[in-house]
């Protein structure tokens, strides 16, 4: 609450980066690799590109943007994030969902 | 109190005269400095923004589309829309006053990032040049809310261009979005507790959260657009496999919510001004503190009543319009609670207190019309008519602008040190009430009667409305020209302010007018509650008889 910042400057060892760096690039190969699976665009094929890659941005905030290290308001902003992504899946796909329950003349 | 300009004159030391070369300006990291710059570029977009109003209103004095082509007449209104909401709206009142007060009105020296506040200036006048560029090299013509697949396949104007230049100028707000709320919740004063903050900086506060959480939405979904159009990858067109109402759903998951950024720090404003002119804390403080927070929730959960009328499925439908009746009760919370802070007050009728009566009575009307359009029923009728025309324009002018202008005037003599003429400031804001119904009242009318937005021809028998809507215009320019002449004027001219010309409450009355550079001589230490006109009256009477306020202790 003063003017002098109260940040806890964290050192994170170089280690962790490089670390963290070698992780991405093992799932990047693996996203180019589970595209040339047999039967990709499958859903199960979109299911596992989605998991990769939500592991891979869990990665980037919790080391490169110091997530992990951060104090609990950064927690709550980082999270509020993801809240607000999930209000527009759900009231998007609120839409998607039931726009066929009621039948239209023409329509399939 | 007012012994400091008495006694040291104009040689004071002040964020004004600190450095007077171009380069000083231009590299300044000093919050109040880019306050100014932002003033001089929304001033100027506005403008623009203004002219092109006069020239839709020119045209549509007569039934035929005489005046312009069609295509023209479609660019026109678009690079209306754009320049009103990206360039002047969104960042009118958080960039210009914001920037000036937050830190003030926190007890702090600076924001909490001064360089990444500069970039913001610069994000922005990129973003402004950009789409400037776009207008003067054939414009755009997909209306400002950049529909696919007319936009992304058909439209052959400026498309890609001018989304380059929204996409910019929304980083310019997430950077100051990002900028208020860490100051606001690490630099705040000792003893400036949270329930201490005055409602202009929860105001802020809460359209910070909009600001970061929505920008970063229309950013990319723009971008979409523009990755369709250029190398016709198939997202929102039918024809490529697209779903242009998946563009509406995340067009509208920013845009409504954008409606508050608009609004909500016209709303602030609003909150400061009524207390001081009614001489009275502000009615529950807490309610209309959380009704802003509430305001920047509930407010992402409405989007869809932009498009009942568009193939949503109407049982979202159904969902949307109730979200959207709720979202309406924190806004009446504030309106109760303003008009209850005025009941038994000693209202002073200066320039600032007649715009913010003015903003009450069109913001409930503007509001009220927003219901009209949430109901399923009511909206197939009224959608894409004059009546959302008007609707919207009762908020953003009749709220957001008078809110700015209230603003403006009461914190000019803050920014300049000196006080702007009260008589003609008044007559100005009389003129824009005046002539900002006259020229959006009758589109209620026009929208009810089925005229359609954005067409140029009309029957004939509308036309008496049109004029008036018309002539109403040509009066709010006037109502608009006359601050920038005044203002300009008392620039030089003006009576000395001092610090507290309002006998005002609040920090960024305890410091110099025009404040020196970091604000505050030592770190202001916060020991009562905010609005606090009841506790002691006037006890930081003014002097130099600057028409400064007396109200009766
Ligand atoms: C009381 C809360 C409000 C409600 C319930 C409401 C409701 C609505 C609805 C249902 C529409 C869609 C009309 C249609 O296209 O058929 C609409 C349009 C619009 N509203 Fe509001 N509104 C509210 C507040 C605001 C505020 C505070 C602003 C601005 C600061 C605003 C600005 C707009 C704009 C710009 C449009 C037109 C968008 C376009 O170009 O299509 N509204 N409103
Ligand atoms: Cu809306």
């Amino acid at each position: 609450m003063t003017n002098g910042h109260d940040t806890h400057s964290h050192i994170v060892p170089i280690k962790v980066y490089l670390l963290v760096y070698v992780a991405l690039l093992v799932l990047l190969v693996a996203t180019v690799g589970a595209a040339y699976l047999p039967g990709h665009h499958t859903l199960l094929n979109n299911v596992i590109a989605l998991t990769i890659a939500v592991i891979k941005a869990v990665l980037v905030i919790l080391y490169f943007m110091h997530v992990r290290y951060s104090t609990r308001l950064t927690w709550l902003w980082a999270s509020a994030g993801f809240f607000w992504l999930l209000i527009m899946f759900i009231l998007t796909l609120g839409d998607y969902f039931t726009r066929h329950w009621v039948p239209v003349l023409g329509w399939e | 109190m007012s012994v400091a300009v008495a006694k040291h004159g104009e040689v004071k030391h002040n964020y004004l005269n600190a450095g007077d070369t171009v380069l000083s300006w231009l590299l300044t990291t000093d919050h109040k400095r880019i306050a100014v710059l932002y003033l001089v570029s929304v001033t100027l977009f506005f403008a623009v923004g203004g002219l092109l109003a006069l020239l839709i209103r020119l045209e549509l004095l007569t039934p035929q589309g005489d005046l312009m082509t069609s295509e023209n007449y479609n660019r026109v209104f678009t690079m209306h829309g754009v320049v009103m909401i990206f360039l002047f709206l969104i960042p009118a009142i958080p960039a210009v006053l914001g920037n000036f007060l937050v830190p003030l009105m926190v007890g702090a020296r600076d924001l909490a990032f001064p360089r990444l506040n500069l970039a913001s200036w610069y994000v922005y006048m990129a973003g402004g040049l950009i789409a400037t560029w776009a207008m003067v090299n054939g414009g755009v013509d997909t209306g400002w809310t950049f529909y696919p697949p007319y936009s992304s396949s058909y439209s052959t104007s400026q498309v890609t261009l001018t989304i380059i230049g929204a996409f910019l100028i929304g980083f310019s707000s997430i950077f100051t979005g990002i900028n208020f709320i860490v100051t606001i919740h690490k630099m705040r004063a000792p003893g400036l507790t949270w329930f201490r903050l005055p409602l202009f900086i929860w105001a802020h506060y809460a359209t910070s959260v909009i600001i970061v959480l929505g920008t970063p939405v229309v950013a990319i979904t723009l971008l979409l657009v523009a990755v369709e159009r250029v190398f016709r990858l198939g997202i929102f067109d039918p024809a490529l496999g697209g779903d242009p109402i998946l563009f509406q759903h995340l067009f509208w998951f920013y845009s409504h919510p954008a409606v508050y950024i608009m609004i909500l720090p016209a709303m602030g404003v609003i909150s400061e001004v009524v207390a001081c002119f009614s001489r009275k804390r502000v009615f529950g403080y807490h309610f209309v503190a959380f009704s802003s927070v509430a305001i920047a929730v509930i407010g992402f959960l409405v989007w869809g009543h932009h498009m009942f009328t568009t193939g949503q499925s109407v049982y979202a439908g159904m969902v949307f319009s109730l979200l959207s009746f709720l979202v309406a009760v924190p806004s009446a919370v504030k309106v109760f609670n303003w008009t209850a802070t005025m009941y038994k007050g000693h209202i002073e009728f200066r320039a600032p207190m007649l715009y913010v009566m003015g903003f009450l009575g069109l913001f409930v009307i503007g509001g009220l019309t927003g219901l009209f359009l949430a109901s399923l029923a009511t909206d197939i009728h009224l959608q894409d008519t004059y009546f959302v025309v008007a609707h919207f324009h009762y908020i953003m002018v009749g709220g957001t602008i008078f809110g700015y202008l209230a603003g403006l005037h009461f914190w000019w003599p803050k920014m300049t040190g000196r006080m702007y003429p009260e008589g003609i400031a008044k007559l100005a804001a009389l003129i824009i009430f005046a002539g900002f119904n006259l020229t959006f009242l009758p589109q209620f009318v026009l929208g009810y009667l089925g005229m359609p937005r954005r067409y140029h021809w009309y029957p004939e028998e509308w036309q008496m409305l049109h004029v008036m809507s018309s002539a109403g215009a040509a009066l709010l320019g006037i109502g608009y020209i006359l601050p920038v002449f005044y203002l300009l004027w008392s620039l030089r001219n003006g009576a000395l302010a001092g610090p507290n010309p309002w006998g005002a409450t609040g920090l960024e009355w305890k410091t110099d007018s025009p404040p020196i550079t970091h604000n505050f001589e030592e770190t202001p230490i916060v020991t009562e509650e905010p609005y606090a006109y009841e506790n002691h009256h006037q006890q930081e009477e003014v002097a130099s008889g600057t028409g400064a306020s007396t109200a009766e202790a």
